[in-house]
C-alpha cells in the first residue's frame, strides 16, 4: 500500500526530475521547430517558476504563461464593484485569501479595509455562511472568483444558505471558465501557442473532456497534468513525444486524480445554481463571449450585482497603455519585451494583470527569474 | 521592603488600575513586583538607576499577538525572550529591561498574572531584570487584549558581529528548524481550524549565545530570523554587505508539521516567523564547530549549514533547488494570506 | 490553479457532511459536500479551499512512481 508521503516525495524527486529533463533534451534535440509550451493555469506557472523547471528545458521549448489565474484576470472595474459593495453601510464581504490585495482603481481591499471597510479574507468559502448567520442584522456578500475549481464550492455555500435560510447572504459571482479563455488566446494570428499543459484541479472537476473542442480545433497536444515537479516535467516530456509523432491527443498525466468526466456531482451543483454569462471582460484578454457564469434567475433575490445595480455603475476601466498583458498572454511577448516591466511596474505597484499575483507571468518573471 | 501587598479582588483590569491611584498601586504591587522582585525596581523612583561598564547594546520592541496565547508561548514569553534575543544577537549579555503594558480594559486579570508569570519565567533564563515599567488602562475597543513593550540594555562581550561584516567564503548556520512561531500563530488563529503538535520555537537564545562567545569562536553576523524569517535575514544582510548569499533548499531544517501547514496554504517556510531561530554567518573553517555548540546548548537539535556567502550577485540570495535550478529568494511581501491560486 | 498536497482522511463525521483529514501532521476539517460517495477512512483525497474535491487512485499513483524509477534505473544501467 502506497503511504501519504510517497504520493509528494516520489513526485518531486530529483533523480527522476534530472532523467525526465535528460529525455527531453535528447527528444526534443531531433524536433526542428520551437515547442511553445502554454500552461494554462497559474498552479502550474508556481511550479514552473518556483521549481526552476524552465532552466532545466533545451532552448526550443519555452512556456507561455496562460491566463490561468483567476485574481490576475480580474478586471478593475469588478474590484471596483467589490470595493463599493464593502463601503455599503451595514455590509460585510467576504473573500478569498490574496484577492485583497489586487489594486482596483481606486486601491485594493485591503486599503479599503484598513479605511474601515469591513472585509474578511477567508480560506474556505462555508466560513461565509458562519459570518452571516452570527452577523444577522448585517447583509454578508461573498465576492466570489475562481475558475472551475472553485465554483462548486460557491455552489454549496448557495445551497446551504438557500436551505438553511440565511437570507443575509449575498452573491458577487466573477466565476470564469477555462476553454473560453484558450479560444480567446488562440483567436489571436499571431498566437504562437503548439501545446498546452492542461490545468489539474480544474480537471479534477470538469474532466479531462473540458479540452476535446480545443484539441480538435487548433490540433495541438493538451497533456493534464498534476502539480508537483515531476508531473509537470513528464508532461513536457509527453508534449515533446507528440510533436515528434505529429499527433495532437489529449493525453492526462494526471491520472491518479483526473478522470475523462470529472466531479459528476460537483458539476451537477454547479449547473443547479449558476449558468452562462453572455459576457465576460478579462483583464489582460479583454470581453470573451460565454466565459464566465451567473447566476440563475431563480436566485436572483441572493445576486448582489442586481440588488445593488444602481451603485455598480462602473464604466470598463483598461489597464495602462504601456502595459503589454494582452500580448504576454497570448504569447506573443514576454514580460522583459514590456517596457514598464519591473519599472513602472512591480508586485508592489502592479500595472497589469501578469504583475498582480504570484501566479501571473510577470510577477513570477520578476520574483524568480534572471538568476 | 515593607509594602503591604493587597490582592485586588475584581477579576477583570479596569480604566481606574490605570488611574494612578489607590488600584493602580495595589495592581503593580501584587502583580509586577511580585513577579519580577528586585532591588532596583522595588526601590520605585523615577527612573531606575544602573551601573553600566563599557560598550552597551540597547534596544526596544513591542508586542503584539493574536492570540496572546499558543502553542509553546503567549505574549509574555514574546516580550522577554525578543528582547533578551535582539541583546544576544550583538553578542550582549542581557541584564535590565524595561516593561510596559498596555491593557485593555476587562481584560482578565487571572490572564495578566498567567502572561507576567511566563515574562517571570523566562527572565530567569538569561538572569535578566526588569528593572522599571509603566502601567496604563485603554477604554474597551482601544487595544486588542494587551501590547507589551520591553526595552533592554546588555554588556557587549562580544563586539564587530556586524550585518555589515559578512565575507565572502563564510557559512551561513540556522540554529534550528525554521517557521515554527509564524506556522503556530496561523495555526492557533480561528478560521483555519487546524490542529497538530506544532508548537513556537518562542526561546530565549541567551544561553546557546553565551556558549559561543565562551568558545571564543568568530561571529561575523548573527541575526534572529524574526518577522520576515529566513528570507528576510539573508536578503538584509546580502544588501547590507554587499555580498551573494546562496543556500541549498534541501539543507534548511524545516519540520513536517511546518511543511504541512505551508503545503495546505501555499506559504513558504522562510517567509514565517520564528522567535528562537537565529542564523549565523561565521569563517568556513569552524563552521561544523559552531553547528555542535548550538546543537549541544539550544533548544532545538536540527542547526545546519545551509549555505556560504559569495562575491557575485550582491545584494542578492539565490537558493538552489536538489535539481540544481536557481532562483532568488525574495523577501516576503505583504501580509501572509493564503494562496487561492 | 490551487495547491497540490494530498491528504488522508482520518475521522469522518456523516453528521456534518464534513471528514478530518491530515497532511504532514497537520489535521483539519473539510466539507465532503461535494463527494457523491461516502469517503472511508485512510481514502487520500484532494482539498480545495476546505472542501474533498476528489479521492486518488492509489494504484494509478503507485503505476507511476513504478514507471519512474523503471527510468531511474534505466539510466543508471
Amino acid at each position: 500500500m502506497i503511504e501519504l508521503n510517497q504520493l509528494y516525495q516520489g513526485f518531486r524527486d530529483p533523480t527522476t526530475i534530472h532523467n525526465l529533463a535528460r529525455e527531453i533534451q535528447t527528444l526534443a534535440s531531433q524536433y526542428p521547430g520551437n515547442i511553445n509550451i502554454m500552461e494554462v493555469c497559474g498552479g502550474h506557472t508556481h511550479t514552473i517558476m518556483k521549481y526552476g523547471l524552465n532552466q532545466l528545458l533545451p532552448a526550443n521549448i519555452e512556456f507561455v504563461h496562460g491566463p490561468g489565474c483567476p485574481v490576475c484576470i480580474m478586471p478593475k472595474e469588478r474590484i471596483d464593484h467589490a470595493a463599493i459593495l464593502a463601503s455599503q453601510p451595514e455590509v460585510i464581504l467576504v473573500t478569498l485569501g490574496d484577492m485583497i490585495r489586487v489594486p482596483g482603481s481606486k486601491g485594493s481591499l485591503a486599503q479599503f479595509r484598513a479605511q474601515g471597510c469591513d472585509i474578511r479574507p477567508i480560506y474556505d468559502p462555508l466560513d461565509t455562511l458562519t459570518i452571516a448567520k452570527e452577523n444577522p442584522e448585517k447583509t454578508v456578500i461573498f465576492f466570489a472568483i475562481g475558475f472551475e475549481t472553485s465554483t462548486p464550492m460557491t455552489a454549496v455555500l448557495i445551497e446551504q444558505a438557500e436551505q438553511q435560510g440565511v437570507n443575509n447572504l449575498l452573491f458577487h459571482i466573477n466565476h470564469v471558465l477555462v476553454p473560453p479563455a484558450i479560444d480567446a488566446v488562440m483567436a489571436d494570428p499571431k498566437a504562437t501557442v503548439n501545446a498546452f499543459i492542461g490545468p489539474s484541479h480544474v480537471s479534477v472537476i470538469s474532466g479531462a473532456k473540458l479540452y476535446r473542442p480545443a484539441v480538435e480545433r487548433y490540433h495541438t497536444p493538451v497533456v493534464v497534468a498534476g502539480f508537483e515537479p515531476v508531473d509537470v516535467m513528464e508532461s513536457i516530456l509527453r508534449i515533446v513525444k507528440q510533436k515528434l509523432a505529429g499527433t495532437a491527443e489529449l493525453d492526462v498525466q494526471y491520472s491518479r486524480a483526473v478522470s475523462e468526466d470529472g466531479n459528476l456531482h460537483a458539476q451537477q451543483k454547479v449547473n443547479q445554481y449558476l449558468m452562462i454569462r453572455p459576457q465576460f471582460r478579462w483583464r489582460g484578454l479583454g470581453p470573451v463571449a460565454n466565459s464566465a457564469l451567473m447566476l440563475r434567475p431563480e436566485y436572483a433575490h441572493r445576486d448582489a450585482e442586481r440588488i445593488f445595480s444602481e451603485k455598480l455603475n462602473v464604466a470598463d476601466i483598461d489597464d495602462h497603455k504601456a502595459c503589454q498583458c494582452g500580448d504576454i498572454l497570448r504569447g506573443i511577448a514576454k514580460p522583459k519585451d514590456c517596457k514598464v516591466f519591473g519599472r513602472g511596474c512591480t508586485p508592489e505597484s502592479p500595472l497589469g494583470s501578469c504583475m498582480v499575483s504570484s501566479e501571473g507571468a510577470c510577477n513570477a518573471y520578476y520574483r524568480y527569474n534572471g538568476v | 521592603m515593607s509594602v503591604e501587598i493587597k490582592l485586588p479582588t475584581e477579576k477583570a483590569v479596569q480604566l481606574s488600575h490605570g488611574g494612578g491611584g489607590k488600584e493602580m498601586n495595589n495592581l503593580i504591587k501584587s502583580i509586577f513586583f511580585k513577579a519580577f522582585a528586585n532591588p532596583i525596581l522595588a526601590s520605585e523612583e523615577d527612573a531606575a538607576v544602573l551601573n553600566l561598564d563599557g560598550p552597551t547594546a540597547f534596544t526596544t520592541d513591542s508586542f503584539t499577538v493574536s492570540p496572546l496565547f499558543f502553542a509553546g508561548g503567549d505574549i509574555g514569553k514574546l516580550a522577554v525572550a525578543g528582547t533578551v534575543n535582539d541583546l544576544a544577537m550583538m553578542g550582549a549579555e542581557p541584564q535590565y529591561l524595561s516593561c510596559s503594558f498596555i491593557i485593555e480594559e476587562g481584560f482578565a486579570i487571572a490572564s495578566l498574572k498567567q502572561i507576567v508569570a511566563s515574562m517571570a519565567s523566562e527572565l530567569h533564563k538569561s538572569g535578566t531584570r526588569v528593572v522599571c515599567g509603566d502601567t496604563k488602562v485603554v477604554p474597551k475597543g482601544c487595544a486588542d487584549g494587551l501590547f507589551i513593550n520591553t526595552s533592554g540594555v546588555g554588556r557587549i562581550l562580544k563586539p564587530h558581529i556586524s550585518v555589515n561584516h559578512l565575507q565572502p567564503g563564510d557559512a551561513i548556520i540556522v540554529s534550528g528548524d525554521i517557521g515554527r512561531h509564524g506556522a503556530a500563530i496561523l495555526m492557533a488563529r480561528e478560521g483555519l481550524n487546524l490542529e497538530s503538535d506544532l508548537r513556537s520555537d518562542c526561546a530565549n537564545l541567551w544561553p546557546v549565545v553565551e556558549q559561543l562567545i565562551a568558545a571564543n569562536i568568530t561571529i561575523h553576523a548573527m541575526r534572529d530570523a524574526t518577522r520576515g524569517g529566513l528570507a528576510a535575514v539573508l536578503n538584509e544582510w546580502a544588501q547590507a554587505s554587499k555580498v551573494g548569499i546562496s543556500v541549498a533548499e534541501s539543507q534548511i531544517p524545516v519540520s513536517d508539521e511546518v511543511k504541512g501547514l505551508c503545503e495546505l496554504y501555499g506559504f513558504e517556510p522562510h517567509d514565517l516567523a520564528n522567535e528562537g531561530t537565529f542564523i549565523l554567518a561565521v569563517p568556513q573553517t569552524i563552521a561544523s564547530g559552531v553547528v555542535e555548540i548550538i546543537n549541544r546548548y539550544g533548544d532545538s537539535q536540527t542547526a545546519a549549514i545551509i549555505g556560504q556567502v559569495e562575491d557575485n550577485h550582491h545584494g542578492k540570495v539565490i537558493l538552489t533547488t536538489p535539481w540544481g535550478s536557481t532562483r532568488y529568494l525574495d523577501l516576503p511581501q505583504g501580509e501572509l494570506l493564503p494562496r487561492i491560486c | 490553479m490551487c495547491l497540490s498536497i494530498p491528504s488522508k482522511v482520518v475521522a469522518i463525521h456523516p453528521d456534518e457532511q464534513a471528514v478530518t483529514v491530515e497532511t504532514m501532521g497537520v489535521k483539519r476539517k473539510v466539507s465532503s459536500h461535494l463527494m457523491s460517495e461516502p469517503l472511508a477512512m485512510d481514502d487520500y483525497v484532494l482539498i480545495h479551499i476546505g472542501f474533498v474535491m476528489n479521492k486518488i487512485d492509489k494504484v494509478d499513483a503507485e503505476q507511476s512512481l513504478a514507471l519512474y524509477r523503471e527510468i531511474v534505473d534505466k539510466m543508471e544501467h
